[in-house]
Formats: structure tokens, sequence, C-alpha cells
């Protein structure tokens, strides 16, 4: 297992929290809710190590579109970058409904 | 094998076995009446599993759901069988433990609670040890002291299923409800093949596995009591039907002497396959 911060610059206060998928194989669960502060945070937890370059890729390009104050905690076993994505869009998604 | 299939009804249906655990409880509740106790947003996970390297989920794989059944007070506890292959640990079983407790408590009080299980679980979890084990004790007594008041009506869907301790808990509920996905057993066809050698059991075998512990059959020997399409709407409908019909139930638990009987008048060595164990027990007087 190993543990990654992530902080990125927000601009948009958002509200309400958002739980979506599940620690399983191949999957993830993402818990999203309002920062604590000005900034956006992400930490994961992730099964597979050695791949942060990747998650910091993942993270960089997701956040460059969307600029929510957002406090993020991923639990992760396994999922691929697509699935990391498709994930993050759904949590913001069901979020702004 | 060749069974029919209402093709319109299949195309239809909504999965219940590919729902997780958390949209299982939302299709036995009444729309609207949910209200999540102990969320991930709680943050109550397992510390042991961290220790060992494990990522862990934040409900530790267990939802608990207060809200409605036929707009009476109910609450429903589901397993994710996806998060470690639905095993019990100490927050996990837990969960499970309050939520009967306070069930039975508001019985005590006069107030009816439903209580519903859903099971997806491979047992005890191995990296909690002596702690999953005495939960899954505490379940147990919990489902007892809870049955003298109200059903507890269970769910196997599949596809994990029930085992270990927990198939005790699940023997134990006054209705229990299942798939042909699912099975229920003591040991895994995986450990009866690593304890007891290929010639006992062939794991990868699926057609003898589920001829033997899965859902069809256990239904037709009367140790599950109802045998529903994967379908969300019919288990929702069943669970209902379970509290409505309100008979008095005796348990199979309470019937040790006649199933101690049955099994005595059974020759083991001529069970070799599911059928052959359906002809030998009969249809499963006992209910």
């Amino acid at each position: 297992m190993e543990v990654f911060d992530f902080t990125y610059p927000g601009d948009t206060v958002i509200d309400g929290r958002v739980h979506v998928g599940v620690v399983g194989s191949g999957d993830l669960e993402i818990l999203l809710e309002p920062s604590p502060d000005d900034k956006t945070h992400v930490r994961i937890r992730t099964s597979v190590e050695g791949y942060g370059a990747v998650w910091q890729s993942v993270l960089d390009r997701f956040f460059s579109r969307y600029h929510g104050k957002v406090a993020i905690e991923i639990n992760d076993f396994g999922a691929t970058p697509g699935m990391v994505s498709l994930r993050l869009q759904q949590a913001v998604e069901e979020n702004g409904k | 094998m060749n069974a029919e299939i209402d093709l319109q009804r299949f195309l239809a249906r909504r999965s219940f076995v590919e729902l997780t655990a958390r949209e299982r409880a939302l299709a036995i509740l009444d729309a609207g009446s949910a209200r999540e106790l102990v969320g991930p947003f709680d943050r109550q996970h397992s510390v042991w599993l961290e220790m060992q390297g494990i990522v862990p989920q934040e409900d530790d794989g267990v939802v608990v759901m207060h809200g409605r059944i036929d707009g009476e007070p109910a609450v429903v506890i589901a397993i994710e069988g996806a998060f470690q292959g639905g095993s019990m640990g100490e927050v996990a079983g837990q969960k499970i433990v309050c939520a009967l407790e306070l069930a039975t408590r508001d019985h005590e009080r006069g107030r009816s609670t439903r209580p519903v299980l859903l099971f997806e679980t491979g047992g005890v979890r191995l990296q909690e040890a002596n702690l999953g084990l005495a939960v899954i004790a505490e379940i147990q007594s919990a489902i007892i002291a809870l049955r003298r008041h109200v059903p507890v009506v269970a769910v196997i869907a599949g596809l994990v299923g029930c085992f270990g301790g927990m198939s005790l808990a699940a023997a134990l509920c006054s209705r229990l409800i299942v798939t042909r996905q699912a099975r229920l057993g003591m040991n895994g066809p995986e450990v009866i093949e690593q304890e007891a050698g290929i010639q006992e059991m062939e794991a990868a075998d699926k057609r003898l596995i589920w001829s033997l512990i899965g859902g069809e059959q256990r239904a037709a020997v009367g140790l599950a009591d109802d045998l529903v399409e994967d379908d969300a709407d019919d288990i929702a409908r069943t669970v209902r039907a379970a509290f409505r019909e309100a008979k008095p139930v005796t348990h199979r638990t309470e019937q040790v002497d006649l199933f101690l009987d049955r099994l005595a008048a059974i020759d083991t060595d001529r069970v070799k396959d599911g059928a052959t164990l359906r002809g030998l027990w009969g249809k499963g007087e006992a209910k």
C-alpha cells in the first residue's frame, strides 16, 4: 500500500458531499466533500505501489478542467487510469446534481 | 438446462447481483425512505487492514440503512461482496450487531422494525482473526434475540454467496431468499479441494459446485425458503411478502432432531451429485 497527497489551487466553492465506487478489484472509492481551506486536496491510498507519476498525470489533467475547492479521498484497489478519471468525473457530476 | 426463458421479462429485469451493497439496500427499502447509518463519511474503517498494507473501505464493506418497507420502519444491512470478499472484520461485524440490537430494542419498547440482511460474504476476515470470529458469534446471538420479535429476512443473491460462520448466521434467519446464482455452505469449494483432495471435490467444476451448494439446490432441499430470479423488483417483492405473511415460523435451527434424523438416514456414499441428494433428502418437509 502506498499513500499520496496532492494539492491544487481551487477557485469554486462547492457544497454537499458525494461517495462513489467500491474498493474492489480494478475499482476504487472516492469521497468528495468541501475543502476545509482555499485549496483542493487529494489523498490517495493505493494497493499498487510505484505509480506516483501516473497518479500525478491523471490528477493534473482532471484538475486542469475542474476547479472546485474540494477535499477528495481515494481508496484504490488497482483501478486503471481510465477508471480513475471516470470515477472522478462521476463524483463531480453527482455533486453538481 | 434448457428451461424456457421469458425473454421480454429477462431483458426488462434489473439485476440485483450486479448492484453494489448500497444500491441493493436502496432497492429493498421504500423509495425515498432510506437514511444511511454510519456511512463512509463517518470513516469507521478497519484499522487492522492498513497495518497489513491493505487498502480499507470507509464503510468497512457494510451498509446499514434505516427506512421503511411497506410503510413500516425497517433496517437493511447489506454486505459489499466486492470489498475483501464481503469478509467480516471488527467494524463490519459490529455495524451488523449494533443494527440488529437496536432493532431488538425497538421491539422491546413496542416499536416494530423490520430487519433485512443481504449476505454476500466469504465469512470471517482472516486479517482480523479472533475479532472477526467473535463478532460473527455476536451477529448470530443478535439474530436469535431479534427473531423472537419479528421475522429476520435474509437474501443471498451471489456471486460471492455466503460461507463460513456467516452461513450459520444465514441459517438462523427466519426466512432465507436465494437466487440461482447464490451459493450457501460452510466451507467454500476451494477450501474443500485443498483440504480433502480433488477426488472429494473439484472446485473448478462449476456445474457440480452449484448442483451441491447453489441456491436452487438449497431451496429444493428446504435449506432456503424462496428461489427467485436475479431481479431487484422480484427480490424486493419477496422480502415484502415475507413480512406480510405474518405466519409463525418454526426456525430450522429449532428442528435439530429432524435434521439429524435425516442426515443419519442418508447413505453419503450414494450422494454423487445434487440431484441424488434431492431424491434421498426429499423436498424439505421441515418447513
